[in-house]
């Protein structure tokens, strides 16, 4: 479970996040959502101790985040932000190779080398393993950095906007996994999403933010009203049942 | 879940049989271990590296072979030769090998740390601190020894890299291009310092002597603190992993619990220490550290713990070329090696922003 007790942020008199209280419960997929610049991925990248906090407590799995030393807590959690930009050329197996850094320290061990391969098929990247990654695309790249961090083999996975970039096929092949991640493997996967059908349909829990402020927190049946929805997101919104469950229309 | 079926052609991985397949039981339980018959993907790729390894080995052994036996003295037929050896040749040649693959691995590493394939000590500054910190020395105690004036020009590189980290930390810089672009000016200020207090001084002369990177006075009983940058390269090579995660951002650094700010910080000390030992040994080598780390990328990648042999290796080589080079076209004179690097630098400095360009 992930604890928020309290938690407060602030980045200016205009921007603030918090006070926060939210429990995020363990196994599942938990999506947040809401407007731009609500707090989404502030809240996120707060909880993977990415960011410190001004105020307040987080604790996941038990263990205070602003406490836990950052190399044990690397066993226990996860996160994966937006960009990844960087410049080094490394083959996708090297990358999600890292994603064992916090057990071996860089030099991996048979076991590792096992986990990394299960990784690697998982996301089914098998057969560009050894391609570097400025020569994937979008989509195997997302990909690969989401194999790394399932390689680090962390019971929370916290998730920034895996989706963006990725195009309607990808998308839906990225949520499948995620979800096979949760449901097969046992992960707790937080994650930060755009589109809230995808949210309906593919989450356990969804999570609204707004303004800084934690304003709906339930399961799909719960917030995909078009009442809570066209609060959360200050847009008209009408909720219909689809072929395969309820979708949200606002255009 | 069905997998997609794999290659066995890759060149990496030839256990594709072995693999296991993913089963809706996930692929946390029951690890799978790959049979025992089939090589470790590594022991294969390692083999194959060998090979060339030990012939690219073999290449520059020979490079350092024609280093030792090139020079004005005739060595064998001369009176004293072989002592002439042993004073100067010997000598300038194990410093060709020592500076040679420290500044080529102190290129990587900041690249690394500063996740800027332009950056090396020579466009951030770092060689030009060095030199100040070197002068300074000298002017305080005139008579200083080498390991003082070393420890000078320690201080003021790490002090000068540092500063630069931090500007750059500060400012989020759009183009990667503009990172070595402000590291030159940085550099090109402070040695304007270091020219203005020479020539109040009266000290430009030996400023020039200094700067201009050469190992035409490399001789027993001088070069010897050049061993220490061995410590340097051995150090690197224990830390390359979390250099090469550093490498991949703060962000991802953190996640696997690595300390960020811990590892610049060791990068900047062991780049500083190699720096400040070459510059007050040899001198600016401009550009090593650039081409060297950006050729061996584009060859290998950057798993730094494999390419770090290589990347020294290259490093020595033209080093080595480039001294010979400078030894022989004004025989029986010589020109200062980073006279010849800079030309041959600059050249594949451009290409290499040409490539970046063309690339977005």
């Amino acid at each position: 479970m992930i604890t928020l007790s309290d938690v407060r942020k602030s980045y200016s008199d205009e921007v603030e996040i918090g006070p926060v209280d939210l429990q995020i419960p363990a196994g599942g997929v938990t999506a947040l959502v809401g407007p731009n610049g609500a707090g989404k991925s502030t809240l996120l990248t707060m909880v993977g101790r990415l960011l410190g906090i001004d105020d307040g407590a987080i604790e996941i799995a038990g263990f205070d985040v602003a406490s836990t030393k950052s190399k044990d807590l690397a066993k226990v959690v996860s996160i994966l932000r937006q960009e990844n930009h960087y410049i080094t050329r490394l083959t996708i197996r090297q990358l999600v190779g890292f994603g064992r850094f916090p057990y071996s320290k860089g030099r991996l061990t048979r076991e590792d080398e096992e986990v990394i391969s299960q990784a690697i098929d998982f996301l089914e990247l098998g057969d560009l393993e050894e391609r570097f990654i400025d020569e994937l695309s979008g989509g195997q790249r997302q990909r690969a950095y989401v194999a790394m961090v399932l390689a680090q083999d962390t019971d929370y996975v916290l998730l920034d906007e895996p989706l963006n970039n990725l195009d309607m096929k990808h998308s839906v092949q990225m949520m499948q996994h995620l979800r096979r991640a949760a449901s097969a493997m046992g992960r707790t996967i937080v994650i930060v999403l755009h589109d809230i059908n995808f949210a309906g349909h593919y989450a356990d829990h969804i999570c609204a933010v707004k303004q800084g402020k934690v304003v709906e927190f339930g399961t799909p049946e719960e917030i995909m009203t078009g009442e809570v929805l066209s609060r959360v997101f200050d847009t008209p919104v009408e909720v219909i049942d689809g072929p395969r469950g309820r979708l949200a229309v606002y255009y | 879940m069905t997998r997609a079926p794999r290659s066995t052609a890759g060149t990496g991985d030839t256990g594709a049989g072995s693999r296991t397949s993913i089963t809706e039981a996930g692929i946390r339980p029951a690890p799978r271990v790959r049979t025992a018959s089939v090589e470790p993907a590594s022991a294969v790729v390692g083999q194959l590296l060998d090979w060339k390894f030990l012939l690219s080995v073999l290449g520059v052994l020979a490079l350092l072979a024609a280093s030792l036996l090139t020079g004005v003295y005739d060595i064998f037929g001369g009176e004293g030769g072989a002592e002439m050896f042993q004073i100067t040749r010997v000598p300038r040649t194990i410093a060709l090998v020592l500076s040679g693959a420290a500044m080529a691995m102190c290129g990587l590493v900041m690249q690394l740390l500063t996740q800027n394939r332009f950056v090396e000590p020579t466009t951030t500054g770092t060689t030009e601190w060095a030199g100040l910190g070197l002068m300074l020395t000298v002017i305080i105690y005139p008579d200083a020894s080498i390991l003082a004036r070393m420890i000078g020009a320690i201080i003021a590189a790490f002090l000068g890299t540092i500063i630069f980290f931090l500007f750059l930390r500060r400012v989020s810089l759009k183009s990667s291009l503009i990172v070595p672009i402000i590291g030159i000016m940085l550099g090109a200020v402070v040695g304007a310092i270091s020219t203005f207090v020479a020539v109040q001084m009266d000290m430009l002369q030996s400023l020039g002597i200094w700067f201009a990177g050469s190992f035409t006075s490399i001789l027993r009983g001088q070069y010897e603190v050049l061993w220490i940058v061995a410590l340097v390269v051995a150090a690197v090579f224990v830390a390359a992993d979390r250099f090469t995660v550093a490498g991949l951002g703060k962000e991802i650094a953190t996640n696997v619990g690595l300390n960020y700010n811990r590892i610049i910080l060791i990068g900047t000390i062991l780049v500083s220490i190699a720096t400040g030992i070459v510059t007050v040994v040899v001198g600016n080598l401009p550009f090593l550290g650039l081409i060297v780390p950006n050729i061996v990328s584009m060859l290998r990648g950057d798993d730094l713990r494999s390419n770090l042999p290589w990347v020294c290796l290259l490093g020595i080589a033209i080093v080595t070329v480039c001294d010979l080079i400078g030894r022989i076209i004004v025989m029986p004179f010589e020109v200062p090696v980073s006279l010849i690097l800079g030309v041959v630098g600059a050249a594949v400095f451009v290409a290499l922003l040409m490539r970046a360009r063309k690339k977005g």
